[in-house]
């Protein structure tokens, strides 16, 4: 798994220098570059951290200070199914926690990290707008709403019958070729 | 000549845009076939406010407004509405109390008793048309600032207003205004925060994306005021429809000459761009903003020199939040006087609050200061679901502090707010039932408090990191006798030394519980009991042959196999089995389970 993390982090650097290049060298650009990473691959390489500091020709430890400040950066890649628990208030009110709490436990991880096989990662986020639906978690870009304990195996188990049917079909379909 | 007859006006705000997508698709669909694609127009708007009864539409001219539409009722909307004109009315809101069904958004006491003034276009016009803002007055006000007023005439009517600002501390806007006029300097900034740390609050990104062009034009009116060419709008990431309805607003007030170079033929410049900050909550705090616009790791400085004299790259700067911002068109437009008609005596105009929790209609509203809570909880709010007792309503997020029955019938007000301990905030409010633990309130606080700390002064970063230890071990039953005075020492000892307003206030909501509940980490501490059954670590996991109804749902439920039940038999929990995962809580109608 290792290796394969790091054939695509390579991939991901070459896309990285070239698109450095769209922004100016300014000290004032150095958040919007960090974004234009997150955005793009859903996380920041460690090696991509040295490119951004050449680049705007800064100290690699300030990069570093200024990624690791803002909760927007992630440094590991997540899943495929990355899942978004929501631990605003009105969803804390409504045992957000507890919500997270069966995640971490039935996946075997905990908040922030992504299960070995890649396909689910779990993280906490404040008040995504939809307090009257809390609790609330969020897959991949669907809202899921009025969670509760008993709801999330049954979202994990929707998910991985999804996915087997999309591999059922890709098989198909490759079959038939 | 356009043939539209009839607007559905579909909310597209967070709330409703989990759902109303699909309904989108099925109009659209239904509208063709029946040949009516030409004469009712669909329009997404932004957040309508009732989000409980989401997807909400509104039917334009008439007023009907339909709630919960499933893309399954839209056949018959458009077949017996819209086509034979007879409203449908199983989808009408129905009054829980009285049960009586009503089929016009006006009638609706949630509705009825709210004062628009920063929202009155929301759900009425499409956030993605200039045009829309126009017809209703929009950029009237920037025209008369700009051709009209001189920059003091401005600050002027703004202090005569009486506006104080909406992002959490209430300073006078126009006196800001003033001090920033008044600063020697060619280049100056406006900024405008729409950053919204609070973790249980929506309302700015719901003005954002229900009405751009209020925010732009409160921009305008403030450059003048200062005499600033260039603004930023702070706007976080985690926002991607508000930013893209500012972008295309922006663009297209440079199109119609309201930004950009010689606005309106008055010689006047200014422009305006965004910057996506990137999820900080110490970032809505005014100089860390700035560090941050700046590139840097946002961090506050201590203060003097206030950003009226040196702000953004230390040029004279003024920063407001998007909800006072909001309001300042009107003011210029209708004048101070008629904006200052509303309010108490310290409190003018109206505030916005995203109302949610243990409440039966959460949503976005906007009401007139001055108005008591009790009527927000429990007219506007509907009052508390499942007959359950309410206990607390929270207001001003991790800043801020809770409001217990006793107190309710205080005004929305700066200086009453603040002498119960808690703060008007940004417009949080929270209510709590008897479910809630207020131990765990101050826990779930403090632990996003110390999380969010920038880490650059020590009575905050050290002392929150140990008031949630503290906190931690009370809620995990390891509280031990002098918990309660070390949390109260160490908290006004926060209070005083911390460097910016989160340290300042982040003691807040340990302080404001134990004024009011005590006696709730009293029984934590001393009996290890949570008396509302919400600290995990401090239940028993067992079942109250008097209270248990023999029902077997816990059974049924349990995915550990934990629970043993036969037919007219009170259920037992194994406790080497039980995983603590709360499900036969939540299954449990009776309260049993303890
Ligand atoms: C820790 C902290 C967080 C803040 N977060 C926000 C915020 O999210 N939005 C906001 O408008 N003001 C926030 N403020 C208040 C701002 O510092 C500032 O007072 C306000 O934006 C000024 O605008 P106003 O006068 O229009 O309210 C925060 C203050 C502190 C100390
Ligand atoms: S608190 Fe979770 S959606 Fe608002």
């Amino acid at each position: 798994m290792d290796e394969e993390i790091l054939t695509e982090e390579a991939l991901i650097l070459n896309d990285i220098r070239s698109h450095l290049t769209t922004f100016e060298k300014e000290r004032g650009n150095l958040i919007p570059i960090l974004q234009m990473i997150q955005e793009k691959h859903a996380y920041i390489p460690r090696e991509a951290i040295k490119l951004v500091a050449e680049y705007l020709e800064i100290p690699v430890c300030e990069v570093y200070g200024v990624a690791t400040f803002y909760n927007q950066f992630r440094f590991h890649p997540p899943g495929k199914y990355p899942i978004k628990v929501c631990l605003g208030t009105a969803c804390h009110v409504r045992s957000g926690d507890i919500i997270l709490e069966n995640f971490e436990r039935k996946l075997e991880i905990k908040e922030g990290e992504t299960t070995p096989d890649r396909e689910f990662s779990i993280e906490r986020v404040a008040c995504v707008g939809c307090c009257a639906l809390a609790p609330v978690a969020i897959v991949g870009e669907t809202v899921h709403g009025h969670m509760a304990p008993s709801k999330v195996e049954g979202l994990l188990l929707r998910i991985r019958i999804e996915k087997e049917k999309q591999e059922r079909e890709k098989l198909t379909i490759s079959g038939n070729n | 000549m356009s043939k539209i007859r009839t607007q559905l006006m579909l909310c597209g705000g967070t709330g409703c845009s989990a759902t109303s997508p699909a309904v989108r698709e099925v109009f659209e669909k239904e509208l063709e076939r029946q040949g009516l694609s030409e004469e009712v127009q669909i329009v997404e708007t932004g957040c309508n406010g009732f989000c409980t009864l989401g997807p909400v539409m509104l039917v334009q001219p008439e007023g009907i407004f339909y709630q919960k539409i499933k893309p399954k009722d839209v056949p018959e909307i458009v077949e017996e509405h819209l086509l034979k004109g007879r409203p449908v009315e199983k989808l009408f809101y129905v009054e829980p109390a009285s049960e009586e069904t009503i089929p016009t958004m006006n009638e609706i006491p949630f509705f009825s008793h709210q004062m628009l003034r920063v929202m009155r276009n929301k759900g009425l016009i499409d956030p993605e048309v200039i045009d829309d803002y126009i017809a209703r007055d929009g950029y009237f006000g920037a025209a008369k600032a700009l051709q009209e007023m001189t920059p003091g005439q401005i600050i002027e009517e703004m202090k005569i207003s009486g506006l104080r600002g909406r992002g959490g501390a209430g300073f006078p806007t126009g006196l800001k205004w003033e001090f920033a006029s008044k600063s020697p300097g060619d280049i100056k900034y406006v900024l405008c925060n729409a950053d919204e740390g609070d973790p249980g609050a929506f309302m700015d990104r719901s003005i954002l994306e229900a009405d751009p062009h209020a925010v732009l034009e409160g921009m305008i009116i403030a450059a003048r005021a200062i005499n600033s060419h260039k603004g930023y709008i702070y706007a976080r990431t985690e926002y991607p429809l508000a930013i893209r309805r500012l972008t295309i607003a922006i663009q297209q007030a440079r199109e119609y000459g309201l930004l950009g170079e010689d606005i309106l033929g008055t010689g006047f410049d200014f422009d305006i761009e965004i910057y996506e900050g990137a999820g900080a909550f110490v970032c809505g705090e005014e100089t860390a903003l700035m560090r941050s616009i700046e590139g840097k790791r946002g961090m506050p400085r201590p203060r003097p020199p206030f950003p009226a004299q040196k702000g953004l790259w230390e040029k004279p700067t003024i920063l407001n939040n998007v909800e006072t911002l909001a309001n300042v068109p009107q003011i210029i437009l209708n004048g101070g006087e008629w904006y200052s008609g509303v309010g108490t005596e310290t409190s003018k105009g109206t505030k916005v609050f995203a109302l949610s929790g243990d409440v039966n209609n959460i949503g976005l509203v906007e009401v007139p200061m001055g108005i008591s809570l009790r009527t927000i909880v429990f007219d506007i709010g509907g009052g508390i679901p499942n007959k359950k007792e309410f206990k607390a309503v929270q207001l001003g997020g991790p800043s801020g502090g809770c409001v217990p029955e006793q107190h309710l019938d205080i005004p929305v007000d700066y200086e009453e707010i603040a002498k119960v301990g808690a703060i008007m905030g940004s417009g949080g409010m929270i209510v709590m039932d008897e479910n809630t633990c207020m131990v765990d309130m101050a826990r779930f606080f403090m632990d996003f408090i110390q999380d969010e700390s920038c880490g650059k002064c020590t009575p905050c970063r050290e002392g929150t990191r140990r008031l949630l230890e503290i906190l931690n071990r009370i809620c995990e039953g390891k509280g031990k006798p002098g918990d309660i005075e070390d949390l109260e020492e160490l908290s006004s000892v926060i209070k005083e030394s911390a460097l910016c307003g989160l340290g300042q206030t982040g003691p807040n909501p340990v302080l404001s519980t134990l004024r009011y509940f005590r006696d709730e980490y009293e029984a934590h501490i001393y009996e290890k009991r949570c008396p509302a059954k919400r600290c995990v670590a401090l239940l028993k996991f067992e079942i109250d042959p008097d209270l248990c109804s023999k029902c077997g749902a816990c059974f049924r439920h349990c995915p550990a196999e934990a629970i043993t039940w036969k037919k007219k038999d009170v259920a037992v929990i194994q406790k080497d089995k039980c995983i603590k995962c709360m499900t036969c809580f939540e299954k449990c109608k009776f309260g049993a389970i303890f």
